[in-house]
């Protein structure tokens, strides 16, 4: 009981939050939350359906640019044709990417989506497109109507109703007849053709879907900080996103969450000298060692830790 | 093969042939499957018995002839379309989904030919159509006691079961079953036979097995391969005293 209604007692406590955040807290929470949407992005792909991609920054990346350079230069842009955008021109490439990549299989579709990724990397990085290593700024954040991402309050509001409003939708999609034949297909593929499912197409659906709800992260990004730069499409990225679904475990939208969460509050932890003195220098390694110990004792992810802690396995 | 089409002929192959680099797997086989009728093949391992399912089914292309279903030509279906269709197979080695439900097993093999697959604010799990889809399929196999259990912790023969439970899920018209009995004791081979029986009236079923008394059992024609080719295709009394079967397959072991 507990279990089913703790993404809505998180849901009310994020939505009552704004009044008790510092301002650094509040751009931790604002953090991990963009990260929540991008890692439940990647359990729809990974975790229900059984596709392992390697180059999911893309479409973070995708989504945060389009954001900045479909804004105007100096006014803000509309927020609403700004975040439909972003999410359909990251749609659109996962549809290209997918279309190719999904008829490979295991090892040969994680180098496949790694290749396509890194190509977006280097449009990004090395043409006249992405304005290179410095990345770019976004002058004034948009607005829609009332609502002006500029105002703490209000950009607030926008990432946590997103966040909300991802997880309801791929909650959803869990339930329907779609989510239990990609589950299907995670689980035998063969079988599902054979009882007469064109799986290509559901995967690819899956595909796109993901990466349009990437390109949403992708906006969130590009407005919360004002800034994108071609680290955001980098395989570290890709990897970091494979890592928050894993560390929180993998087949629930909850431990997406948490998994996001988790490396987000850890990287910011080694991250810091105050806390951790001079290991802060090599916070990769401290990072590193400690999703390793996370990985050996938790096989099943942070959502396996009540469980773990009550011994049963 | 008659000239007005026999509407009882669900499913026909004609010479068909699968090539696997040089070794000719299956050679010009040009077979009829009947409604009402079980027609075993059989033939010794490598005999490619299980190539013609795969080729009947689709799920690998033929180098050669064609497969018809009823008047339709399908040989250039992919295996989806041939299966939403009315060609429903199971595998020799057991394909469930272990840790689904075995309801959920069928239900999600009824909703393969579902309209509307994309509708998300519908529940699966409260789908009317696949549901009582999935529901007669299990009864038609003898498993409605179990449907609540994963399919997982099912008994070897409740296994086989549900492997074609999982196939008339799918409504088919034909049933390509690939070794239904394999591994059975004696009791959970009489229940599998008697499910058989009960399906003939309504389909064509092509039954590849090994177990020459079950097949003699249950089948109104034996067709007899060896080495891709047919030697033998005729009712299981005149396959008894086929003398070029005896001396290929029926001698031997057994």
């Amino acid at each position: 009981m507990i279990r089913r209604a703790f993404p809505w007692i998180v849901a009310v406590l994020l939505l009552a939050a704004p009044a008790l955040l510092t301002p650094y807290t509040y751009d931790l929470l604002l953090r991990i939350m963009v990260m929540a949407v991008f890692a439940l992005s990647l359990e729809l792909l990974v975790g229900m359906t059984g596709l392992v991609s390697l180059g999911h920054a893309a479409f973070l990346g995708i989504g945060a640019y389009s954001t900045v350079l479909l804004s105007p230069q100096y006014d803000p842009g509309n927020a609403l044709l700004l975040l439909l955008t972003a999410a359909g021109i990251s749609a659109l490439y996962a549809l290209f990417v997918g279309a190719l990549s999904l008829r490979t299989k295991g090892v040969y579709f994680i180098m496949v989506t790694l290749a396509f990724a890194q190509m977006a990397y280097f449009v990004f990085h090395d043409t006249p497109i992405g304005r290179g290593t410095d990345g770019i700024y976004l002058v004034a954040r948009p607005v829609a109507g009332a609502f002006d991402a500029e105002n703490r309050t209000h950009l607030y509001y926008l990432v946590t109703g997103t966040l909300i409003g991802t997880y309801g939708l791929l909650a959803l999609v869990r339930r329907s007849r779609f989510g239990h034949a990609l589950a299907g297909i995670r689980v035998n593929e063969q079988r599902m053709r054979a009882v007469g499912f064109a799986t290509y197409v559901y995967k690819l659906a899956a595909f796109v879907l993901a990466g349009a709800l990437a390109g949403v992260a992708g906006f969130l990004l590009a407005v919360k900080d004002g800034f994108v730069n071609p680290e955001l499409l980098s395989w570290h990225e890709s990897g970091a996103v494979l890592l928050m679904i894993i560390l929180g475990g993998i087949g629930h939208l909850r431990g997406a969450v948490l998994g996001a969460a988790a490396f987000v509050l850890l990287r910011e932890l080694y991250a810091s000298p105050d806390l951790v003195g001079p290991v802060s220098e090599h916070w990769q390694l401290a990072l590193g060692l400690t999703i390793i110990v996370f990985v050996a004792l938790l096989p099943k992810g942070l959502i396996g830790l009540p469980a773990r802690l009550r011994g049963r396995r | 093969m008659s000239l007005p089409p026999d509407p009882d002929v669900l499913l026909r192959c004609q010479d068909l042939a699968r090539r696997f680099g040089g070794l000719m797997a299956v050679d010009g086989l040009t077979l009829e499957f009947r409604r009402g009728e079980v027609h075993a093949v059989i033939g010794t391992n490598g005999a490619g018995k299980s190539t013609l399912i795969n080729m009947l089914s689709g799920e690998i292309p033929s180098s050669g002839g064609s497969v018809w279903l009823g008047a339709q030509d399908v040989t250039t279906w992919s295996q989806p379309r041939r299966a939403r269709a009315g060609i429903g197979r199971s595998y020799q080695r057991t394909t469930i989904f272990p840790e689904f439900s075995v309801f959920e097993n069928c239900r999600l093999c009824a909703q393969a030919a579902h309209s509307r697959p994309f509708a998300l604010w519908e529940s699966a799990d409260r789908c009317k159509v696949s549901g009582d889809i999935a529901h007669e399929a299990l009864r038609a196999a003898g498993l409605d006691e179990a449907a609540m259990q994963p399919a997982g912790s099912l008994s070897h023969g409740g296994k086989r079961q549900l492997e074609i439970a999982m196939c008339l899920s799918t409504r088919p018209k034909v049933l390509l079953l690939d070794e239904p009995l394999a591994g059975m004791g004696a009791e959970e081979t009489d229940r599998m036979l008697q499910v058989l029986q009960g399906l003939k009236a309504g389909h064509a079923v092509l039954l590849v097995e090994h177990d020459m008394d079950a097949v003699f059992r249950i089948a109104e024609r034996i067709t007899v391969m060896v080495n891709g080719t047919v030697i033998a295709s005729d009712t299981p009394e005149a396959i008894r005293v086929h003398p070029e079967v005896q001396s290929a397959y029926l001698g031997t072991d057994e």
